[in-house]
């Protein structure tokens, strides 16, 4: 047991034991003290100055990273501190870009939120004027550096959660900047497009892209039949934008939402999540009873998968070729609603409502899609449909709940639990061991892999054999346990990796403020709709089975769901490689072809390739069409790509993705 | 073919001497600014490609080595010329009337605040803030040559002085 401790906080006595600084017995106290730079789960950084209390015999000092003493005596709200306080708010507030009325952050911006609560009513300032301009290139997430305030509350999660460091500070003084590196474009870097950057940005400087025009404008064009999918998570975190109770499903308020603007179905991506386990566990148990490509890992999660491309491409083909559910969703519905729903197929449109910013990512790569229309039309998250629904001038609450349409707004417990992180192990695990062992399961729940723990492993007895399965949430995590999973210390059946702390109910598109704390009450809410379902089990949704009937070849793992509901995997590792330029194209589209030069050992071979491969592009006229570039790398590698994909080191078999890749143009 | 194969041969070169230098510090991860500093040495700035190179080969995000590169005066991102003077503006230099020796140097060679290195690679003036030579005020550093009580003149004598060796070598 920890000793109890005591200081005096304001003249009251308070108690501590283990509290990491005096900021945590501060706010423990229930002194809410204002901070823009102190996140719990991140490292302390003590930059922003808001902390600041009186010690008696110390002087003033940043609670966040003070460590609580014995008697100490503080003093939280003298005139001195408040003045600093204010100072401090009204130089950053100088320093900010504050056209506030047409940020989509307004109302909860923890800097006006802050503001407000100090009583600044006054800059004293002189304001420089920023115009930096804003980097609008990923399809996630809008970089606007002339709202940050360089807390760096975006640089430590991008680092320490996800193990990235996609942007870092640039510069100095007043130059200074959080940027990429290069001050590329958010859109061309290792981004995975987790937007976590912006679940901790208080301030509009990092925010999910906005996608809710296209929706409006879809909805209103009468020649399109519009339909929408809804993430699993949305349902249990869009609440908190109405006053409801943390974690409270509102899914059936949502689709009466969603009919009221104007959507004519309303379907489950957790049927599709459904559908997933189907396809995903059976692709397990194959691997498994063959011991071939384990671990196999999970491919739910884009950012996943994105920073698996990049970084780890050795374990690509571990990767389950599953799509997503939301790129299943997608490819089911191309398929089947046309027909079903009497349109054309070019006058569907799939709307996805997603608690993710990668999610936009991923609905926009080329192989997601059908003859060049993307499977999936638009994804907004959470927050936006928040948004769609203020806008009307509605309150959910006042809403009365209803269905969500069939066939594919049918789903288990499994399916719901794919947005807690663990959720889509336990769901698996539910399909596998009943395969594996032909008899009914009784007791379904996995606890074991549930919960707010960033890695949890778990040894399974399944008919004599050991199955060992891990979960890890945050890519840092991830990255730590294919390290290890490389170096033979760790082994493992099968991995469940989620990029967002807690899984997808915490993902970059929730509403804004999540902590630990509200994780765990949205997770509970998914698992709650988990355990009051009828049905728990994925393989016991009946109307999956009949999709598969009607029109997936019969059963999961048939050539037809393979066609739709599999995808393949690109190797981005080039990226981080020092460029040389070979061949620049002229036109404003051009295939980016990529040849590995191994500055160590023996690169005569890989010299020698590239060299033919510019012959060929001069030679064959697709000179004005081809980004030829050569990447140098230290390491032993032989890597050619043509527009990501990774193309075997021969002459022929470049021209021939060449040749292909062009014409695709 | 041939042009590809030299061009790769030769960027191969170049980072095998960064290869070098990331050698001898032991690819550790806390000397990257030395590691910077003699990687500017060999290329008299940091290019691009090398900063990407250093990044991956110390398993550091490319973002964080451009920080460092970005946050210290000392390291440049552009090419620098072959000859560096050194032109102090400090307070003391300032009132000796030092700007009359950087519109000198700007003039002849083609300079301003946004551009310091000459079009043909051959000059750099770098405005710094001291010297610690303030007795001597104004003060310029031509390649590593302190000369005190500049003047605009000197200045031009000294370039046009470095000029004629470069031609006649």
């Amino acid at each position: 047991m920890t000793d109890t401790k005591k200081l005096t906080v304001n003249g009251l006595e308070v108690e501590f034991t283990d509290e990491r600084n005096l900021l945590e017995v501060i706010r423990k106290a229930g002194i809410d003290l204002p901070t823009f730079c102190y996140h719990s789960e991140l490292s302390i950084y003590g930059a922003c100055r808001l902390c600041l209390v009186l010690v008696e015999g110390r002087g003033i000092m940043a609670a966040c990273s003070t460590a609580p003493a014995e008697g100490m005596v503080i003093h939280t709200e003298t005139k001195e501190l408040r003045e600093m306080r204010k100072i401090n708010i009204e130089l950053l507030l100088a320093n900010h870009d504050r056209e506030c009325t047409t940020c989509s952050k307004s109302a909860v911006c923890a800097l006006q939120n802050i503001a407000r609560r100090l009583g600044v009513h006054d800059v004293r300032f002189k304001s420089p004027k920023r115009t930096d301009p804003i980097d609008t290139s990923s399809p996630s997430l809008d970089r606007n550096p002339n709202k940050c305030i360089l807390c760096g509350d975006c640089v430590r999660v991008c680092s320490e959660i996800q193990g990235i460091g996609a942007i870092d500070f640039a510069n100095r003084g007043s130059n200074a900047r959080v940027a990429p590196a290069f001050n590329a474009d958010l859109g061309k870097v290792e981004c995975v497009n987790c937007g976590q950057c912006a679940a901790v940005c208080p301030t509009g400087a990092l925010l999910p892209h906005d996608d809710t025009e296209k929706v409006w404008n879809a909805l209103y064009d009468c020649s399109k039949t519009v339909v929408v999918q809804i993430a699993p998570s949305v349902r249990v975190g869009l609440g908190e934008m109405f006053g409801c109770k943390v974690g409270e499903n509102v899914a059936g308020k949502l689709v009466a939402a969603l009919k009221l603007m104007g959507f004519k179905y309303v379907y489950d991506t957790n049927f599709t999540a459904d559908m997933t386990i189907f396809e995903e566990a059976t692709e397990f148990i194959d691997r498994f009873t063959k011991k071939e490509k384990l671990p196999l890992f999970t491919s739910c999660c884009p950012a996943w998968v994105k920073y698996a491309e990049s970084y780890f491409p050795e374990f690509l083909p571990n990767i389950s070729s599953c799509r997503s559910p939301q790129g299943m969703f997608g490819a089911v519905a191309q398929e089947v609603l046309p027909q079903q729903l009497g349109c054309k197929r070019e006058d569907l449109v799939v709307v996805s409502i997603m608690p993710c910013t990668a999610k936009k990512f991923e609905a926009k790569l080329p192989k997601l899609a059908t003859n060049g229309k993307p499977d999936v039309d638009i994804v907004i998250t959470t927050v936006e449909v928040g948004r769609m629904i203020h806008s009307m001038g509605i309150d959910l609450n006042d809403l009365e709940p209803q269905a969500f349409d069939m066939p594919m707004g049918l789903a288990t417990g499994g399916g719901v639990i794919f947005g807690a992180s663990g959720g889509v192990m336990e769901a698996a695990l539910r399909f596998a061991v009943e395969k594996i062992t032909g008899e009914t399961l009784k007791n379904v729940d996995f606890k074991m892999v549930r919960g707010m723990n960033n890695r949890k492993t778990a040894t399974l007895n399944v008919a004599g054999n050991e199955v060992k399965v891990a979960v890890v949430y945050g890519l840092a995590a991830a990255k730590k346990l294919l390290n290890e999973i490389k170096s033979g210390e760790s082994q493992f059946d099968f991995v469940e990796v989620m990029a967002c702390p807690g899984g997808c109910i915490s993902g970059g598109g929730q509403p804004y403020g999540a902590t630990n704390e509200i994780r765990k009450q949205r997770q509970n809410g998914l698992y709650t709709i988990d355990a009051t379902s009828q049905l728990k089990k994925s393989q016991e949704n009946y109307m999956v089975d009949k999709c598969y009937a009607e029109h997936l070849g019969g059963g999961a793992g048939s050539h037809k769901a393979h066609e739709l509901l599999h995808t393949r995997y690109q190797n981005r590792s080039q990226l981080f490689d020092a460029k040389l330029p070979i061949i620049r194209g002229t036109k404003d589209n051009r295939l980016a072809v990529t040849v590995t030069i191994p500055t160590k050992g023996d690169n005569a071979a890989a010299t020698e390739l590239l060299g033919a491969v510019s012959q060929y592009v001069k030679e064959s006229g697709y000179a004005d069409s081809v980004d030829l570039d050569a990447a140098f790398t230290a390491e032993n590698v032989n890597c050619v790509t043509v527009d990501c994909e990774e193309i075997a080191a021969s002459i022929d078999s470049v021209k021939e993705a060449i040749e292909k890749g062009v014409k695709a143009l | 073919m041939q042009e590809t194969i030299e061009k790769t041969r030769e960027e191969v070169q170049r980072l095998a001497a960064v290869n070098e230098i990331l050698e001898r510090n032991n690819y550790d991860q806390s000397r990257l600014i030395p590691i910077l500093q003699q990687v500017q040495e060999v290329f008299k700035y940091l290019p691009k490609d090398a900063i990407t190179y250093v990044a991956t080969s110390l398993d550091l995000p490319v973002a964080h080595v451009y920080g460092v590169a970005t946050f210290y005066a000392h390291f440049s991102l552009n090419p620098k010329g072959k000859h560096i003077i050194r032109l102090c503006d400090g307070t003391a230099c300032h009132v000796k009337k030092s700007s009359g020796i950087r519109e000198k140097l700007y003039e002849k060679l083609g300079l301003s605040d946004d551009n310091r290195t000459s079009s043909d690679l051959m000059f750099t003036v770098d405005i710094v803030s001291c010297l610690g030579a303030c007795g001597l005020a104004p003060v310029m550093v031509v390649d590593e040559v302190v000369h005190g009580q500049a003047t605009p003149e000197l200045a031009a004598e000294l370039i046009d002085k470095i000029r004629a060796e470069e031609s006649a070598a």
